[in-house]
This record gives C-alpha cells, sequence and structure tokens, in this order.
C-alpha cells in the first residue's frame, strides 16, 4: 500500500522517461497519451462504421460489437488518459472505481430488470394500445 | 522517506501527570510530501466515481424510457449520425490536447500549458456548440422534451453530460487566467490535474452516451 516506487513515481519533478502510465495522477507521457488517443480513435471509429454502412448483415450482432468496443474504449480510458492502476494513490482510486463499477452495474442492470418485469406484468396489451395516439 | 522516526506529534500530558515520560508518536507510514497534491487528488477522484454514479441513475432511467415513444418519433428518424460523430471526434481531440497540456505543465512550460489548453477549450467549445444545433434542430421538428418519456430521458441524460462539458470549459478559462497570473505554483498545478481528470471523466461518459444512445438507438 505504501511502496516507495508509487510515491517516487509521483513525483512533480521525477523522472519521466517511466513507462506510461506511471503511479501519479495526470502524470502521463507523452506516448501514453498518443497510444490511448490513437486506441480510442480506432475504438469510435469501428462502432460508427458498423452501425452507419451496416457491414454487418445482422443487428443483433452489430449491437454486440458495438456495446463490446465501448467497454474496450471505456477500459482504454481509464488506464491511459485517467492513469488509475494499482499503485496510483496507494490503490485506493481502483478501489474506488471498481466499487463504483459494481454500483453503476447494480443501478443500470436492476433498473433494466424490475421495470421490463414490471411492464410485462403490469401492462396487458389492451391497456397499452389506449397509451398508443 | 524523510518522515519516518520523526515525531509528528507530542501529547499534551505532561512529565508530572504519572511519573511517566510523555508519550512520543512516531509516523510509521510514510507520507507523500513530495507529492503536492496531497489528500485532494484521492477526494476528487471520489467526487468523480460519485459523479458517475449520477450518470449511471440517468443512463437507467434512459434505459427504461427509451421505448416509450408515446407515438412520437423513434431514436433511427431524428439521430443524424454524421453530426454525433463530428461530436465524438470534437471531444476525443480534446482530450489529447488536455493530455499534452498537462505534460507541457510537467515540463514546466507556461505558455505550452496554456496553448494547449485553449486548443482545449476551443474544441470543447465547439462540442458544446454542436450539442445545442443538435438540440435546436430536434425541438424545431417537434422531437422536444415533453413529447415522449423517451425525449425526455434523452435530453436529461445528454443536456446533463452538456452541462458538466460547459462547466469544465468555465473551469478551463478561469485555470487560463489564474496560470497567466500565478504561473506554474503547486496550487495551479494541483487544480489543472483535477481540471483533466474531470475532462477525461467526461470523455468516458460520452462513449456510453453515443453508444448506448446514439449507435443503438438507431439499430433499434
Amino acid at each position: 500500500m505504501s511502496a516507495p516506487h508509487a510515491h517516487n513515481s509521483a513525483h512533480p519533478h521525477g523522472d519521466h522517461g517511466a513507462p506510461p502510465p506511471d503511479g501519479g495522477h495526470g502524470h502521463g507521457s507523452r506516448r501514453g497519451y498518443v497510444i490511448g488517443f490513437l486506441l480510442s480513435a480506432v475504438l469510435t471509429a469501428i462502432p460508427f462504421w458498423l452501425v452507419m454502412t451496416g457491414a454487418l448483415a445482422d443487428v443483433q450482432a452489430t449491437a454486440i460489437t458495438v456495446v463490446g468496443l465501448a467497454f474496450v474504449q471505456i477500459i482504454v480510458h481509464t488506464y491511459f488518459f485517467l492513469h488509475v492502476n494499482n499503485k496510483a494513490e496507494g490503490g485506493w482510486t481502483m478501489m474506488a472505481l471498481l466499487f463504483t463499477v459494481v454500483i453503476v452495474a447494480i443501478v443500470i442492470a436492476g433498473s433494466l430488470w424490475i421495470m421490463f418485469h414490471l411492464n410485462s406484468n403490469m401492462m396487458p396489451m389492451a391497456h397499452e394500445t389506449t397509451f398508443g395516439g | 522517506m524523510t518522515t519516518q522516526a520523526q515525531p509528528a506529534y507530542a501529547g499534551n500530558h505532561s512529565a508530572g501527570d504519572d511519573g511517566t515520560q510523555p508519550p512520543i508518536f512516531y509516523e510509521t507510514e510514510a507520507h507523500e510530501h513530495d507529492h503536492s497534491s496531497g489528500g485532494t487528488m484521492l477526494g476528487f477522484w471520489i467526487y468523480l466515481m460519485s459523479d458517475a454514479l449520477i450518470f449511471a441513475t440517468l443512463f437507467a432511467t434512459y434505459g427504461v424510457m427509451s421505448t416509450s415513444y408515446a407515438g412520437g418519433p423513434a431514436p433511427s428518424q431524428i439521430f443524424a449520425l454524421p453530426l454525433v460523430a463530428l461530436n465524438t471526434a470534437m471531444l476525443l481531440i480534446s482530450s489529447i490536447t488536455c493530455g499534452m497540456g498537462m505534460i507541457a505543465m510537467e515540463e514546466g512550460k507556461k505558455g505550452a500549458t496554456q496553448l494547449w489548453f485553449a486548443i482545449t477549450f476551443l474544441f470543447g467549445a465547439a462540442f458544446v456548440g454542436i450539442e445545442l444545433y443538435e438540440f435546436a434542430e430536434l425541438i424545431h421538428e417537434g422531437a422536444t422534451p415533453m413529447r415522449s418519456g423517451f425525449l425526455s430521458a434523452f435530453f436529461t441524460l445528454v443536456g446533463t453530460h452538456g452541462l458538466h462539458v460547459t462547466v469544465g470549459l468555465i473551469w478551463i478559462l478561469v485555470m487560463l487566467v489564474q496560470i497567466q497570473q500565478r504561473g506554474l505554483v503547486p496550487e495551479n498545478r494541483r487544480r489543472m490535474m483535477c481540471l483533466s481528470m474531470f475532462w477525461h471523466l467526461l470523455d468516458v461518459v460520452w462513449i456510453g452516451v453515443f453508444t448506448f444512445v446514439y449507435l443503438l438507438g438507431v439499430l433499434r
């Protein structure tokens, strides 16, 4: 938790030749940012291209690919731009992030799950049609 | 670390209280004295995580409402993907110019830092401008937030993100003035690190927006 390496690499005047990204906040290297940007550009271009051209005939397959690429891109941004790793701030940024990811997953998946079942149980089709107009 | 074995706090007990020497406390864990940010960065990170939770609730709301058209327009009828792609490019480019600005700051280059963040401001302003144009077009077509549950949730989610970017733009302007007046002092470095994390997090949220709202919306 208090590994000397983490503190040393977070030094404002530290060695910037360290491999990206280092242990500090906002202390990326130029190379780290460029790699992150190129990965991010590719991971943005592919889903837009897939949806705009309909390259994959199957809508389901396109949707799964697009969502998968989004998760990869979020990880790329978190690692290369936000510099979250298991060394920054003694590992506590990573712990806070993991906690948040769990809560976000519960909030989103739980809401969709509950409301989907609520819709299918509470709103019979005959009733629904009255809202149609 | 230099702080080891230095008394951090000597208790107020006088030696005469119980006939023993006053207790001396030693810090056994090294503090981050060389880290000008101290606990601020972790605290700001916790704030960013709570901000992410706000967006999680808005995403969940949008997910629940996303097919409640109430006879109004569906996503594929109103979303213009080329415009969204342009908007995404603006925010993505502003992310790397922000990163370049942070590197210039760490190298102690005041002018380069200001220049990179001025460029970041322009791309961020372009993003907000394009988004406002998109909103104006939608409202002109009759796709207002009042039209359906889907549109209410859409304007709330995307509008909240746009509001965050707008606050980030104001923050950049404030920091440009502060750097101009006081240079890259430790206080300004700390604020810039918070600003860059805020900016990068908004980019992460936008990945969710363009994927789940725009791309999956048009697919549906």
